[in-house]
This record gives C-alpha cells, sequence and structure tokens, in this order.
C-alpha cells in the first residue's frame, strides 16, 4: 500500500490514542467527540460515536416508558371483531397462544420472544446498565454482561415488525367482519416509537466508554 | 468524516486488534478486550463457514415455506389451504394491491434477494468482484436492517388465526409453512450476523498492495 508512513506499533503508535472502526477495522485517532456531534468513519461511513446532551437520563425514561407500555399492550384487548352480531375481542397474548396447538407449537415460544420478552429483557438490561450511570455512580456488577446482551438482542425485538403484521392482518379481515382497534393496540404503536426514539439516542462505544471511565474512577 | 485518521492503515495490518464492539485498540496478545469484555479475532475467517452453513439451513427450510400451506380457513364446511404466494393471489383477486405487495415483497422477494446477497457477499471474500467495497459494505447493511421485516406474514398468520376463531362462520389455523418460513427467516439472520463485515474492506487491502 502506498503512501502509508506508519505501518506499525513498533513505531511508536500507542494503542490508547486509538480507535479501530468496528465496521471496517481502520484505524482513527481516539478523541473526544463533543456532544451532539457525529463521528462517522471517513472510509465505510459507519457511525463510531453519537453523544447526545442528556442521552443517559432520556434513554432511562424512554425505557421505563417503554415498560409501562408493554404492560398496557398485553393485558388490554388489542383488536376487536365483529360479526353477525358477535364480538371477539383478541389480547396480544391470544396473539401469541395462536399457535400454540399441532405442529406450530413452537412457534407460540417463538412469537412470545419476538413480540414481548426480548424487547422486555432488552430494557430491564439497559435500565441495569444506565441506571446506575445516570446518578453518577459506579456501574452494577455486570454491567458489561447487561449490556452485550442488550445489544446482542437488538435485531430479535421485532415490535415494529408486528405493528406491520397488524395493519396486513386488518386489512384481510376487513373483508370479513368489522375490526377495530383496541387501547393495546395504540399502546403498542407509542412503543414502537419510544423504542426507536430510545435506540436514536444510544451510541455504543459512548456507553461503553463511559462504562470504562466510571469503572476506574 | 469528523474523525482525524492517523493513516489509511486498519488496526490488522499495523498488527494490533480493533474490538468490533467498543472499537478499542489491542496489542495482538491480548484475547479479550478490557474494555467491554468482548472476545478479539484479528481477522475472523471462520465467519464465512458459519455463514454458508446457516444460509444453507434457512435455503433449505424456506422450500417447504412455499410449498406447504401457510394458513387453512374453514368457512361454513369448506376449508381452504393458502400458501404463501396463494395468499398473495388471494388478495390481488379482493382487489387489495397494496398489502398483496407488502406480503410478497416481506415473504417472497425479500428472502430470496437475501439469500442472493448474502451469498454474493460470502463469495465476493475469496475472490476478486467487480463491486467495490464500499458498494458491498452498502449492500451488507441493507441485509443486515431488512431481514427482521420477512417476519410480517407469520405474525400476520399468528394475529388472523386469533382472531378468526370457532365461534364465527369462518376459522383460520395457522399451516406448517407458518413455522418453516419462521425458521427460515431466523437462519438467514444469524448468517448476516454471523458474516465479519471486516472481512469485505481486507480485500481492498490486499488489492491495493
Amino acid at each position: 500500500m502506498s503512501g502509508v508512513d506508519v505501518t506499525s506499533d513498533k513505531m511508536g503508535l500507542d494503542p490508547e490514542a486509538m480507535i479501530a472502526c468496528p465496521g471496517c477495522d481502520l484505524l482513527l485517532m481516539d478523541r473526544e467527540v463533543a456532544l451532539g456531534e457525529t463521528a462517522t468513519c471517513p472510509r465505510c461511513h459507519t457511525v463510531i460515536e453519537a453523544p447526545r446532551p442528556l442521552a443517559m437520563t432520556r434513554i432511562i425514561m424512554l425505557a421505563l416508558a417503554a415498560l409501562i407500555l408493554m404492560i398496557a399492550a398485553v393485558f388490554f384487548p388489542f383488536l376487536e371483531l365483529g360479526a353477525a352480531g358477535m364480538v371477539r375481542r383478541s389480547s396480544l397474548l391470544d396473539t401469541v397462544m395462536a399457535f400454540s396447538t399441532g405442529l406450530t407449537a413452537p412457534l407460540t415460544l417463538a412469537m412470545a420472544a419476538l413480540i414481548v420478552i426480548l424487547p422486555v429483557t432488552r430494557f430491564l438490561a439497559l435500565l441495569y446498565v444506565l441506571g446506575p450511570m445516570a446518578f453518577g455512580s459506579r456501574p452494577a456488577r455486570h454491567a458489561h454482561d447487561a449490556f452485550h446482551l442488550a445489544e446482542a438482542l437488538r435485531p430479535w425485538a421485532m415490535a415494529e415488525v408486528f405493528i406491520v403484521g397488524v395493519a396486513v392482518a386488518l386489512v384481510k379481515v376487513a373483508g370479513l367482519a368489522h375490526v377495530s382497534l383496541g387501547p393495546a393496540f395504540w399502546a403498542f404503536v407509542a412503543l414502537v416509537i419510544v423504542t426507536v426514539l430510545k435506540d436514536n439516542f444510544m451510541s455504543r462505544v459512548t456507553v461503553w466508554k463511559t462504562l470504562e471511565a466510571r469503572r476506574t474512577e | 468524516m469528523t474523525v482525524p485518521l492517523v493513516s489509511q492503515i486498519t488496526a490488522h495490518e499495523a498488527g494490533l486488534i480493533g474490538c468490533t464492539q467498543c472499537g478499542k485498540v489491542h496489542r495482538p496478545t491480548i484475547v479479550r478486550c478490557t474494555r467491554c469484555g468482548a472476545a478479539l479475532h484479528p481477522r475472523d475467517s471462520a465467519s464465512l463457514q458459519r455463514v454458508w452453513a446457516w444460509l444453507i439451513a434457512g435455503l433449505v427450510v424456506y422450500i417447504p415455506a412455499n410449498l406447504y400451506p401457510m394458513l387453512a380457513t374453514a368457512s361454513l364446511g369448506k376449508t381452504t389451504e393458502n400458501t404463501i404466494l396463494g395468499g398473495v393471489l388471494e388478495l390481488i383477486r379482493h382487489g387489495s394491491y397494496g398489502v398483496a405487495g407488502i406480503v410478497f415483497v416481506a415473504s417472497i422477494v425479500i428472502p430470496v434477494a437475501k439469500f442472493i446477497a448474502i451469498a454474493f457477499l460470502a463469495l465476493s471474500i475469496p475472490r476478486r468482484v467487480k463491486l467495490s467495497p464500499h458498494a458491498r459494505h452498502r449492500l451488507f447493511e441493507v441485509v443486515e436492517f431488512i431481514g427482521r421485516w420477512s417476519m410480517i406474514d407469520v405474525f400476520v398468520v399468528a394475529i388472523l388465526s386469533s382472531l378468526v376463531k370457532l365461534d364465527f362462520a369462518a376459522t383460520i389455523t395457522p399451516g406448517v409453512a407458518a413455522v418453516s418460513f419462521a425458521l427460515s427467516v431466523a437462519f438467514t439472520m444469524i448468517a448476516a450476523l454471523s458474516f465479519d463485515e471486516r472481512l469485505i474492506w481486507s480485500r481492498a487491502e490486499h488489492d491495493a498492495e
């Protein structure tokens, strides 16, 4: 490769002063990223750090809000179906249990996990990691494992996919019966919005750096 | 471009290891990241094997997902079974083109495109391909983002079956295809997650040498 003047750490490169892009491994100078600023990799444009003012507090508040909304979403009626004078209410729990008979039984567990259990686990893990940090104290024990778990679960928490599924299902039944949305549906929509907001405030590298700094204080 | 460069070299080229979770740079003798505790791999070349294994598994279960019924509708003593494609055609017959489009894209276009994209990315690592690392990186980001949306049809079947039960003129029950389809989506998601995206760029490093 031409134009490279520094090729090894023997040349005096200090690993502590650098950061490797998590996306493409490019070596970059690690520097303080100001609040509100977004640091991206110059090569692959992966966002490396994007600290936001009051991010910790906001994430905690949003995670708490999401937990409360989830409780409402699970227990209130989700959809109401009326046909020929009969009304059938279906809660989120009923939806999850739809696969509980026969060959499709394993899907029950998967559905429950994707829609309710994994999102809730993520919210709890984030609260556990960020809660003590927002109050300026040292990170809780196993905060590292909890944050690794929260990040690993991110692609598997599918609340927003479920909402689109509901919309599709509504159109499919529309010809068959009259369908109306229950309070739980709106709680779930709010939950999705809150989750997206929360994830936007979160910068993974910033959280790791803060955890490390707090631990050594 | 807000982070100033040391120079255009990667941690790997500099004889160091970068953590893929938190970015911390380590000397090669260290096996666990001192900042976040993640396992450190200089270049995860075994990742390609995992990608292929999960991708093939996903492809295998995608076949029954298309052949067996996704849901069965029993109405007035008559039972009709619908496969994924059958359900889409039904929606078109009813004039719901928009929803037919969503289901078609989520259950057929996205899974097939994902199989091709992941296979292409995995093949492009040991070989020379025309597509630039930038384009392949973008492709990988799209694959990673879009994978979970294929789950829509499984959710639709679950919602329909819970709503339309025995006490109505019609009953909807989920079919076996729902299970194999859900598995196919999960397997291809794991395939994408197993892919070490840094490999896309290490090829570019070799080319530049």
